[in-house]
C-alpha cells in the first residue's frame, strides 16, 4: 500500500517526541471511503476542522468524473475533462490519499482491509460510496449489456459510449431512456438528460425523437419541465409515465429494444438507467439495510446499525433531501463537524442543511429545486413554508440567469471540494 | 511547526503544551445551515466566481440580505426559498460564522 502524503514525516517525527496521552489525542483515525462529493468533502473539512487527527481518503480511482453537468458532455456541449479533478489538493492538506478499494470493514475491531489485504484501524469510518446498479433489472440489462446499452449515469466511459452513440445515430432515429424507480441519484437528471438530448436533435437531427420510458408517475420540477418541453421541443420529446406503460420490464440486446408490458420501443440509442442502492461497501459493513440503503442518525451520520460507521451522500437515507451532489456536499460538512465533535468527547446538536438541484432544459434555459431539511423523528424533512421549485412562469432572462448560477454552482462546489 | 520543535527544550515544551491544549478546546464547528452556503458561495478567496461573496461580510450586512430575501424584499432565483427556513437566532448565528471565515 502506497499512501501519499506530504506532512507523514512531521508527524513521525513530532510523534516520537510526544508523551503517550497527548500521542493518542493527536492521532486519531478517520477513514473516508469513497472520494466523490461527499466523501473528499468530508475528508476536507475534517482535516480543517481537526488539524492533528490523520484523515485518510480511500478511493480506487485517482480521477474523479463529475456527474453533474455530464449531460452536457453526452450532448457536446462541453469535454469530459470538463468534469475530472484529481486529490492533490486533498494531500496537499495532509490527507492521506489511498488508491486502492476497501473490500472488508471489521466494525467490532474497527478495522477496514484494502483490495492489497492491508487492514487499517480507524477511531471513525465515514463510507460514501455512492450508488450501485441492481443488475438484471430490467431483466437482461447486466454490466455487459450496458457496453450496448449505457447508463452513463456514473460519469466518464459510459458518459462519452451515449455521446459516440448519438452522434452516429442517423437523423430519424429513436433515442429511448429507460428511467429507474426512486430513490435514485439525481432524481432531476433524467429529465435534464433528456431535455439536452432535445436540444441537440433539434439542431442536428430534426426528424429524430427522444422518448423517455419512466417506472414513475412523476417526477421533480415536472411541470416546469413539461412547460419548456412543449415551448422548445414540440413534437421531439415525449414521456411516457408508469401508469401509461412506462415502466421497462426488460431488453432486448440483439435489436437494441426497449420491452415494456404492451410496448417493443426499437431504439436507435437506448440509455437505460437502472434500478439503484447503496454501493458494494455498505452492504459489507452492515450498515445497510432490507431496502439495499443505509438509515443514518441525522445529527451525526452515524449508522444505527454499525457504531463508529458514519454514512453520507447518495448511499445515506436522508429523508426528503434528494441524492444530489450538492446535497452530498453539505452532509459531507455536518458529518465532518459531527465526527470532529464526537472524537472530542462532545455531542453534536442536530442542525438543518440545504440542497440546491440545478436543471438544465436547454444551454441557456436552467431552472431548479431547493430544500431546506431539518431532522424531525429521526429523519431529515422539509423546513415547511420553505424551499420549492422555480416558477413555472418566468422571463427568459429568470431562466438564462439560473443556467449561470448553475455553472457558476459547479465551478464553486469542485473548486472547494478539489481545489 | 515540526521543524521549530526539532531544537531547544524549551520550545519543545511549549509546543507540546500548545499540541494538548489544542486537543482538550472542542473543534469550532459552524452553526446549523452555515456549512452549505459555501456549496455556492466560496469561502476560498482563490476560487473565481459570478455569485456573490459573502465570507468576510459584515454580519449585520449577511443578516440583512437573508430578511430580505426571506420577506420577498430582495428578488431572487433561490435565496428567497432558502432563507425561508431559517429563524431571526439562526440567521444571527450563520451571518456572525460566515462573516468570519476568511
Amino acid at each position: 500500500m502506497k499512501i501519499r502524503t506530504r506532512r507523514s514525516f512531521l508527524k513521525g517525527s513530532l510523534a516520537a517526541l510526544l508523551p503517550m496521552p497527548a500521542l493518542a489525542q493527536a492521532q486519531r483515525r478517520v477513514i473516508v471511503v469513497g472520494g466523490g462529493f461527499a466523501g473528499a468533502t468530508c475528508a476536507r473539512e475534517l482535516k480543517r476542522l481537526v488539524p492533528n487527527a490523520r484523515v485518510m481518503l480511500v478511493e480506487p480511482n485517482p480521477t474523479f468524473t463529475a456527474c453533474p453537468f455530464s449531460n452536457g458532455v453526452i450532448t457536446g456541449l462541453r469535454p469530459l475533462r470538463a468534469q475530472q479533478f484529481n486529490y492533490e489538493g486533498l494531500g496537499g492538506l495532509g490527507i492521506s490519499l489511498v488508491y486502492l478499494s476497501a473490500t472488508k470493514v471489521d466494525p467490532q475491531a474497527r478495522s477496514i482491509t484494502l483490495s492489497d489485504g492491508t487492514a487499517l484501524p480507524y477511531d471513525r469510518l465515514v463510507l460514501a460510496p455512492g450508488v450501485d446498479f441492481r443488475w438484471g433489472s430490467p431483466t437482461g440489462y447486466d454490466e455487459a449489456a450496458s457496453a450496448r446499452m449505457p447508463h452513463a449515469w456514473k460519469a466518464g466511459e459510459q458518459t462519452l459510449l451515449l455521446r459516440r452513440q448519438l452522434e452516429a445515430m442517423e437523423d430519424g432515429g429513436l433515442v429511448a431512456i429507460s428511467a429507474p424507480p426512486n430513490p435514485m441519484r439525481c432524481p432531476t437528471g433524467v429529465y435534464e438528460r433528456a431535455s439536452l438530448i432535445a436540444f441537440y436533435l433539434k439542431a442536428r437531427k430534426p426528424r429524430s425523437k427522444v422518448i423517455i420510458l419512466d417506472a414513475k408517475d412523476s417526477f421533480p420540477l415536472q411541470r416546469q419541465f413539461q412547460s419548456a418541453w412543449q415551448q422548445l421541443y414540440p413534437g421531439l420529446l415525449e414521456w411516457v409515465p408508469l401508469s401509461n406503460d412506462g415502466k421497462v420490464v426488460s431488453v432486448e440486446l440483439a435489436t437494441n429494444t426497449l420491452v415494456t408490458d404492451f410496448t417493443q420501443h426499437k431504439a436507435a440509442v437506448a440509455n437505460v438507467i437502472p434500478p439503484q442502492k447503496a454501493g458494494a461497501i455498505a452492504a459489507m459493513a452492515g450498515v445497510a439495510d432490507r431496502t439495499g440503503w443505509c438509515p443514518i442518525d441525522p445529527a451525526t451520520f452515524e449508522s444505527p446499525l454499525q457504531k463508529n460507521i458514519h454514512v453520507i451522500g447518495d448511499a445515506a437515507i436522508s429523508g426528503a433531501m434528494a441524492k444530489s451532489a450538492f446535497a452530498a456536499n453539505a452532509q459531507g460538512k455536518a458529518c465532518a463537524a459531527a465526527v470532529a465533535l464526537l472524537l472530542a468527547d462532545e455531542t453534536p446538536a442536530p442542525g438543518k442543511l440545504i440542497n440546491t438541484c440545478y436543471s438544465l432544459v436547454a444551454p441557456d434555459y436552467g431552472i431548479s429545486i431547493v430544500g431546506v431539511y431539518q431532522p424531525v423523528n429521526g429523519q431529515y424533512v422539509d423546513v415547511e413554508g420553505a424551499g420549492g421549485t422555480s416558477p413555472l412562469e418566468a422571463p427568459r432572462e429568470t431562466r438564462a440567469a439560473e443556467a449561470n448560477y448553475a455553472a457558476a454552482w459547479f465551478r464553486t462546489i469542485t473548486a472547494e471540494v478539489f481545489g | 511547526m515540526g521543524g521549530v520543535c526539532a531544537f531547544p527544550a524549551v520550545i519543545v515544551a511549549a509546543c507540546l503544551f500548545a499540541l494538548v491544549a489544542a486537543a482538550a478546546a472542542p473543534p469550532a464547528v459552524p452553526p446549523s445551515g452555515a456549512a452549505s452556503c459555501s456549496g455556492c458561495h466560496a469561502a476560498d478567496p482563490k476560487i473565481e466566481t459570478r455569485l456573490p461573496r459573502i465570507s468576510g461580510r459584515p454580519p449585520a450586512e449577511i443578516a440583512a440580505a437573508m430578511e430580505a430575501f426571506r420577506s420577498g424584499q430582495k428578488p431572487a432565483t433561490v435565496m428567497d426559498r432558502i432563507a425561508k427556513g431559517f429563524t431571526d437566532a439562526e440567521i444571527r448565528a450563520i451571518a456572525n460564522w460566515v462573516s468570519a471565515q476568511k
